[in-house]
């Protein structure tokens, strides 16, 4: 009898200890980028300051390894699931599961297309239009797109949301300043290299940038890339050409603090602190969360660029 | 055979040997040779300059060039430099292909190799020689993994190296812990966009490299003895050839110029990006050397015709940069260029070309 009285108390305190302490399970894209690192390693500080136990998937770009993870979550029992999607479409199945396991979940980062919105609880991502039109609005403010402005564009992948939605922000900024114009506008698929590449051609296509006041790039990598290529033209990035892009990452305030670069917005890598927020609300009984939950980045300068360097690189 | 009438057995032994002889030369395989040369290299070569044409059109300024920091400086520079890593991962493919085999992993070994010369400079103190020996070092031992899967363990080409394509991109991430590594060398860097005599040094790599390739396959047996495996290898066998040592030095050498294009590659960015660093590269080697005429069942191979290959691609490329249509084209431009290029490289379509004019003709000569 006393045996038995204490194994069932064991048992007890047991369920009882792992019901207490929160358990996540965030199934990440991968490690494909500086951002996509920083993105896993601020939701896993997120997790370990509010006493969460955090089960980590890394699907190295590969939807298959994400449902398997979801569907290792579900079986684990975790009391709730991050997902930051690798596309968009063929989440209705594990979605199911998950709801009918009554765990919740919340999409981070990129969309799911689903028929039926309570299959999530909520989906946090960053607004890449606003990003866009930040980066529009500080270029519109200097000096130089005052008069005629000749702009160069490097677009990200062809399809992808944050090249799609980035360059809608930018040109809804742009069509109230008529003396700007985008001329020249090609993919350098957010890459380094490809940047370089591609701007090479597109300043020897405008008579060698002359005339060309800005570079606008869908991400910091291929500004880097275009920065070299501006550089072996001939010609002063920063100065004779502003360049502007998004993301943020650490080697872009190098950029910017040697004077290269003018102007990044932040693609916010900080997506976990809100996440928790949803899910923590969620557990303790709020179920009417919004939908979709929007973050932005702040605009950064080269004014702040040596110190944000400094700070970020020790990371 | 001699058809005079009377003559001595002796002489008439002697006669007919000597003609054996003269036979067997006058058949005898000549290495890169072949009775059609002319076409084969003219097609490409048709094609490339159409693509120029056509940038000319699109840009009039094309075909200037200027000097600038004591360099050559223009568009025609720009598609040489950046087809280098292309090409020499099309100079070793072409060797690969032509054993019958193919190697997938290029791609993934430049990215292995750039890691390590990004991370070999951040570390430390490493001299650029040892920095560049390492790297190629690594691509070897990339190269050797597959030649030995192929040869040795008898796996398909195809499998053995998808297995390094895509471990060695993850064995880069790796080594780079996820991050793209940059580093400040100059020196370094110099291989991937500095210049010497007026060319970019990736220029001049490759021309080094297709010339040390050229004489060791055309001026030794080894490029014959390619060939006879990608034709037979168990034939090769039974007439002495080592067909599986002979596998394994493809690959091996595939993978030491896999292993300079990773180098090319990382001192232009100065950085390495593990993953995107040669990232279907590995495709469009392959297009290359097929552009070039070599057939994928092996047995043979042509390293110039590969690399005007390799041009066609980025000419076609920078074209469409400066074409200024919109992206979502680039990939359907390309592959419509692509398909027009091979279709002139075939025969059997020229002919059926041929067939549909002459018969126009006719119909127009009747009328």
């Amino acid at each position: 009898m006393k045996i038995k009285s204490i194994v069932a108390g064991l048992g007890l305190y047991f369920i009882c200890h792992s019901s207490f302490a929160t358990t996540v399970g965030f199934a990440q894209v991968g490690s494909e980028s500086g951002w996509r690192t920083s993105f896993s390693e601020s939701v896993k500080a997120e997790a370990k300051k509010r006493g969460i136990k955090l089960k980590f998937s890394d699907a190295q770009q590969k939807q298959e390894n994400q449902i398997k993870a979801v569907r290792s979550f579900i079986a684990q029992g975790v009391d709730a699931i991050i997902i930051a999607p690798v596309v968009e479409t063929g989440w209705t199945p594990v979605l199911k599961e998950a709801k009918r396991a009554r765990i919740p979940v919340v999409i981070v980062d990129r969309n799911v297309q689903v028929q039926d919105e309570s299959l999530f609880v909520t989906r946090i991502a960053s607004d890449f239009v606003e990003e866009g039109r930040k980066a529009a609005t500080w270029l519109m403010s200097q000096p130089q797109a005052q008069q005629q402005c000749n702009i160069i564009e490097l677009q990200g992948t062809v399809g992808a949301t944050a090249a799609i939605e980035r360059a809608k922000g930018f040109n809804q900024v742009l069509a109230q300043h008529p003396q700007a114009k985008i001329v020249r506008s090609q993919t350098a698929e957010f890459t380094r290299a490809k940047g370089k590449e591609v701007m090479e051609s597109l300043l020897k296509a405008e008579q060698g940038g002359k005339g060309i006041c800005a570079l606008w790039a869908h991400n910091d990598e291929m500004a880097l890339g275009a920065i070299q290529a501006i550089k072996e033209a001939g010609l002063k990035p920063g100065k004779e050409l502003l360049v502007v892009s998004v993301d943020a990452v650490p080697d872009y305030f190098k950029a910017m603090a040697d004077g290269d670069a003018n102007a990044t917005v932040e693609l916010n890598p900080h997506l976990g602190g809100p996440a928790f927020d949803v899910i923590e609300a969620y557990l303790k009984g709020k179920k009417d969360t919004a939908k979709l939950i929007r973050t932005t980045g702040d605009l950064f300068l080269q004014d702040t660029a040596a110190a944000e360097y400094e700070k970020r690189r020790l990371n | 055979m001699t058809n005079e009438g009377v003559v001595v057995d002796q002489t008439h032994q002697d006669q007919s040997k000597a003609d054996q002889l003269k036979a067997a030369r006058q058949a005898r395989y000549s290495p890169g040779q072949s009775a059609h040369q002319f076409s084969l290299y003219l097609y490409p070569l048709v094609a490339l300059a159409l693509l120029l044409l056509v940038n000319l059109l699109l840009d009039p300024q094309f075909f200037s060039l200027q000097w600038q920091d004591g360099r050559l400086y223009g568009p025609l520079i720009d598609i040489v430099n950046r087809s280098a890593p292309v090409a020499l991962l099309a100079i070793g493919m072409s060797l690969v292909i032509a054993t019958g085999g193919i190697d997938l992993s290029v791609g993934a070994v430049m990215a292995i190799c750039g890691a390590v010369c990004a991370n070999l400079l951040v570390l430390g103190d490493w001299s650029i020689p040892a920095v560049i020996g390492l790297a190629v070092l690594t691509g070897l031992a990339c190269g050797l993994v597959n030649g030995f899967m192929v040869s040795y363990l008898g796996i398909q080409p195809i499998v053995a190296t998808l297995v390094l394509m895509v471990a060695g991109r993850g064995v880069a991430q790796l080594l780079n812990q996820g991050q793209i590594v940059t580093f400040q060398n100059p020196d370094f860097a110099a291989l991937g966009s500095g210049s010497f005599l007026a060319l970019p040094v990736p220029v001049w790599l490759v021309l080094l490299a297709l010339l040390m390739m050229q004489l060791l396959l055309r001026r030794t047996a080894l490029g014959l003895f390619i060939e006879a495996v990608g034709c037979n290898a168990k034939a090769s066998r039974y007439l002495g050839i080592d067909d599986r040592g002979i596998k394994l030095t493809v690959y091996l050498l595939a993978g030491g110029c896999a292993a300079l294009a990773g180098i090319i590659a990382t001192a232009d960015i100065q950085g390495s990006d593990a993953n995107n660093a040669g990232l279907w590269l590995e495709l469009d080697a392959i297009l290359a050397v097929v552009i070039g005429g070599a057939a994928l069942t092996g047995g043979r191979f042509s390293l110039p015709r590969a690399v005007i290959g390799v041009l066609i691609i980025q000419a076609l490329s920078t074209t469409i940069v400066v074409s200024g249509l919109p992206s979502k084209f680039n990939l359907l431009i390309k592959a419509l260029v692509i398909l027009l290029v091979l279709m002139l490289q075939s025969e059997l379509f020229r002919n059926q070309l041929k067939t549909l004019f002459s018969f126009g003709k006719l119909r127009g000569g009747k009328a």
